[in-house]
């Protein structure tokens, strides 16, 4: 039905341009795709900001005598996260209605995982959340095992890199978050410090993954590479360099009389709001419930690690921001224990069951490369059979038996679930990500109406939404 | 063929490999998968073999469940009675899989199922964590699935899935968002995707295709690309229309 529809409603056929025709065959009256114009009406001042003078638009605005204005902020705009657009009823300075706007983003990837196998799925959930591509990652494959019945038997090796590379994107990911929520604040140098800070760990994910972000490592099974030597040196290495860092944004945030002006009692949500709109992660922890994932429902073997869950008591955006520095302590002290149990425990990173274990383990060459020299002489020089399992494995995939699953991981903006179904085949029948951020976005009512415009910037920024995650 | 006939020489799939039931019931044929290549399900390896199977979904389980399913069913049951329901109507199927608990919900009982589990004490599921659309085509009369996920902190991450079914002719499932607030955004996007309507839901707009776009991409019979490019007269072939391993 919705195929038909699709042919029918469109007006640009392949070919259209090559009959000589004169008049442009696409007018908004039938193009079902093409841009619509405003649709206010027709009696609506409508003023567009769109380069020029400020203060031609600012006299234009004020000769309305109009207290009341709707204000589209975004999707083009520095300080909406990517793009977001939000809608803003203003009565002078204060916000009296806001809705957020989304989806220009949706580059369809759960559609686009139904047409690939399940280990290609791997890479295009790792692009959804694009500040915490571990995470997208970790919650796919853990909803993939468990469709297969296989994750009693993850190897701890894999289980435990896996912790460590997530635990490390999270300290990525918070300083994104404050990094990125200082610049909309005005203060840059919150930013250069967090991006700065935020290298070193994808100087550590780009040793070990080959990529610095969509790093498509975790795998289902376990992951793709064990760690490479001399990694475990330069965690070690970075690790109290990483801490010093937090601890210069620690010095320039938490008692900072602007910064908590700016945020103290700003962007309030409280516990009893958090539980109406199915708030997690952090903005969840800042109302006073100290409930994660990694200690509720331990995965990947987090109930092995000595860690704290922080909480604030505040629900408003300086306690989410105080909430994410402490979180990071936090995951320095599992990244620390480990480091540990990596460097005494070597081991398989891939389950053992070959109809399931991608057939090669890559590492990466002298000459760059991320092939398996030893594989490759396998496959070409020595074994017919190993060259056909590695084919069929690669090329067709293995097979899930039908059934559905949920699989959820503690992101650092909340619950990361992946809802998996298969019908018996080699790609997903249908897979759902139930993004913490494209949850916690709807928030953005609660946190701002009643404030003024500038505090809107702070209550979205504490949100912390990064749109890949929101749209898809 | 019946479903307990269907013992094949598959090296993948046996219904006995399904999970780890505690009594597994008759499973539910939800499709046929049919192809013209399938060799690798059995011993013939001319490449000629196609592939002919029925998809066959967990069944109906019986008690005891395990675990916490047989204590947060039985509130539920004493809880919708409390509350002028009955878990006969109300609840047509329990399946255990996976260590998951799901509840298949008339859709005519969903508000009630969702009230009930928000405000029993016993159940407490404070949050509702989103809705998933899933879309069968060939299970006719139940096309469209919409599946809940509901998590009761207070009770120790507790979970369970209501799934609710509609024929596709008449896709309309009560909106729980005056119960869940928070599940606003996700019944527009399961309208946006698959074209369930949610009745009562306070503003049922598309929220990631624009507001114009015809159809629902996320159902199975809409292809995947294939829609021409503005500029430049450009074609994506669809990607389902080249050839795949099923």
């Amino acid at each position: 039905m919705s195929a038909d529809r699709v042919e029918d409603t469109n007006a640009v056929r392949p070919g259209d341009e090559g009959r000589g025709t004169t008049e442009n065959v696409t007018t908004a009256a039938h193009d079902a795709y093409g841009a619509t114009t405003h649709d206010v009406d027709d009696d609506t001042p409508v003023l567009n900001a769109v380069g020029g003078d400020w203060d031609d638009l600012v006299d234009e605005a004020a000769a309305l005598h109009e207290e009341r204005i709707v204000v589209n902020m975004g999707p083009q705009h520095p300080s909406t996260h990517g793009v977001l657009r939000l809608i803003l009823e203003l009565d002078g300075e204060t916000v009296t209605e806001a809705r957020a706007g989304i989806g220009y983003l949706h580059t369809g990837i759960e559609k686009n995982m139904e047409f690939r196998t399940w280990v290609q799925g791997v890479t295009f959930c790792t692009r959804m959340d694009y500040v915490t591509p571990l995470f997208n990652e970790a919650s796919y494959c853990l909803s993939v095992e468990k469709l297969l019945g296989i994750t009693d038997q993850i190897p701890e090796r894999a289980q435990a890199i896996r912790v460590l590379m997530m635990e490390l994107n999270r300290i990525a990911s918070h300083l994104i978050c404050l990094g990125t929520g200082g610049m909309e604040m005005g203060a840059t140098t919150v930013m250069t410090i967090g991006f700065r800070e935020r290298e070193r760990i994808l100087r550590i994910f780009e040793a070990v993954s080959g990529l610095r972000m969509n790093n498509a490592y975790i795998r289902p099974g376990g992951v793709a590479a064990d760690l490479p030597a001399g990694t475990i040196d330069q965690i070690r290495e970075n690790l109290p360099l990483i801490r010093k860092g937090i601890g210069e944004l620690e010095a320039l945030l938490n008692e900072n009389p602007i910064l908590k002006g700016r945020t103290v009692d700003v962007g309030y949500l409280d516990l009893t709001g958090c539980m109406a709109l199915g708030i997690t992660g952090p903005m969840l922890r800042a109302a006073g419930l100290p409930h994660d994932l990694r200690k509720a429902e331990p995965y990947c073997g987090y109930e092995k690690y000595d860690f704290d869950v922080p909480t604030w008591d505040t629900c408003d955006a300086y306690g989410r921001l105080r909430v994410r520095i402490d979180e990071m302590y936090q995951s320095l002290r599992i990244v620390e224990q480990v480091v540990q149990e990596l460097d005494e425990n070597p081991g398989p990173v891939m389950v053992a069951d070959k109809k399931i274990a991608w057939p090669a383990q890559l590492a990466v060459g002298s000459d760059g490369q991320g092939n398996s020299l030893d594989h490759i002489r396998e496959i070409m020089g020595e074994s017919m059979e190993s060259l056909i399992h590695h084919f069929k494995l690669v090329t067709e995939g293995f097979r899930v038996p039908p059934g559905q699953a949920y699989a959820a991981v503690e992101s650092p903006k909340g619950e990361l679930g992946c809802h998996a179904v298969s019908d018996g085949g080699t790609r997903p029948y249908r897979v759902h990500f139930r993004e913490p951020s494209f949850n916690n976005l709807q928030a953005v009512a609660a946190l701002s109406e009643g404030g003024s415009v500038a505090d809107v910037i702070v209550a979205v920024a504490s949100i912390d939404p990064v749109i890949g995650g929101v749209d898809r | 063929m019946s479903p307990e006939d269907q013992e094949t020489t598959t090296d993948a799939v046996t219904s006995g490999e399904l999970a780890e039931v505690a009594t597994p019931g008759k499973p539910v044929q939800v499709a046929e998968r049919k192809g013209m290549f399938g060799s690798s399900l059995g011993n013939d390896t001319t490449g000629y073999g196609e592939l002919d199977r029925p998809v066959l979904f967990p069944g109906a389980a019986s008690k005891p469940y395990g675990g916490y399913f047989d204590q947060l069913t039985g509130s539920l049951e004493i809880a919708l009675r409390r509350n002028g329901g009955d878990v006969d109507s109300a609840v047509e199927r329990v399946v255990v899989d996976r260590g998951e608990l799901t509840l298949f919900v008339a859709r005519e009982h969903l508000p009630l199922v969702a009230q009930v589990l928000r405000d029993e004490p016993s159940l407490r599921f404070e949050q509702c964590l989103g809705v998933s659309g899933v879309h069968y085509p060939q299970e006719t009369g139940r096309e469209l699935h919409a599946v809940y996920h509901f998590i009761s902190i207070t009770n120790g991450s507790k979970r369970v899935r209501v799934e609710v079914t509609v024929p596709e002719g008449d896709a309309h499932i009560p909106s729980i968002v005056a119960t869940y607030p928070g599940v606003d955004w996700h019944e527009r996007e399961t309208w946006d995707m698959f074209g369930i309507v949610f009745d009562g839901h306070p503003a049922l707009t598309r929220i990631l295709m624009p507001d114009d776009w015809p159809g629902h991409p996320q159902r199975k019979d809409y292809p995947l690309g294939g829609i021409p490019v503005e500029y430049k007269g450009a074609t994506v072939p669809p990607a389902d229309d080249r050839r795949s391993y099923k």
